[in-house]
């Protein structure tokens, strides 16, 4: 599977359309990390729980677009766009979309 | 002791350490940052769609990645933002926090690309969020994450 955020794969031709396929993933961190980033808080700088976390959920949500994409028996995923939203306190949507399509070089 | 007195005086170490261990870790974040930018100097990276290909070189390959980090500023730092808060104006310090945590995101999205063996990026976008403690009912700032994505490209020899 091509994945790509641009209109069309570099160096590719699109030749058939299948519409938007999209992936979320609603996650919230625990508690253990909860503590350790309000500590960390106070003295600033990367909160490495927070970014593994966020990592491994826009993965799943990038996955899961894929495999609505491979169902549609596309062979890329052009126009890659992501979003995320806090939907409640202390958890956060991951939200990834784009167009399926068939290229050929 | 007066107890106010005791409060005080725990408010102002707090904040004195906050700043000593804060400005330490951005100043070494920084030189790291500018270490990092000076190895990745060489990948072509762009906000257009597309990238002129070099006379007898065709595109080969393409592949989306992202690079993210989620960084939080300090508290004597979010201290003095409350103050301008008062008076309006620029906010230094949350502005240096955007500026090394974008720098740091592209950053990882090119060391990506060029571990993988891309010779451009193409289509950068940069996008940014805020995460919400579950601390302080909510209102409090966990930090912000910064997102930098875009799609790399592999180029070839015409014929190869």
């Amino acid at each position: 599977m091509i994945l790509s955020n641009t209109d069309e794969v570099p160096g590719q031709k699109i030749e058939a359309f299948y519409g938007v396929v999209s992936g979320s993933t609603v996650r919230t961190k625990h508690i253990g990390r909860d503590i350790m980033a309000s500590i960390k808080n106070i003295f600033g700088g990367e909160l490495k729980g927070y970014t593994e976390l966020l990592h491994d959920s826009r993965e799943e949500a990038l996955e899961r677009m894929v495999q609505q994409a491979e169902s549609l028996g596309a062979n890329a995923v052009v126009n890659i766009r992501f979003s995320t939203s806090s939907v409640a306190q202390g958890a956060a949507e991951l939200f990834a979309y784009g167009t399926a399509v068939t290229v050929e070089p | 002791m007066d107890p106010g007195l005791i409060n005080l005086v725990f408010v102002l170490v707090s904040l004195l350490l906050a700043f000593g261990i804060g400005e330490w870790i951005e100043r070494r974040h920084y030189k790291s940052i500018r270490v990092r930018e000076v190895e990745c100097k060489h990948l072509p990276t762009v906000t257009l769609e597309r990238l002129p290909v070099p006379k007898g070189w065709t595109y080969h390959s393409a592949g989306m990645m992202t690079g993210h980090v989620v960084i939080s500023v300090d508290h004597f730092k979010r201290f003095v933002a409350r103050l301008r808060q008062l008076f309006g104006g620029r906010i230094r310090t949350y502005e240096t926090l955007m500026d090394r945590a974008r720098r740091e995101a592209i950053l990882r999205l090119k060391r990506k690309a060029l571990d993988e063996g891309y010779h451009a990026i193409v289509n950068l976008r940069i996008e940014s969020s805020r995460l919400a403690s579950s601390g302080r009912k909510g209102k409090g700032t966990a930090g912000v994450e910064i997102l930098a994505f875009g799609t790399g490209v592999r180029m070839k020899k015409v014929g190869a």
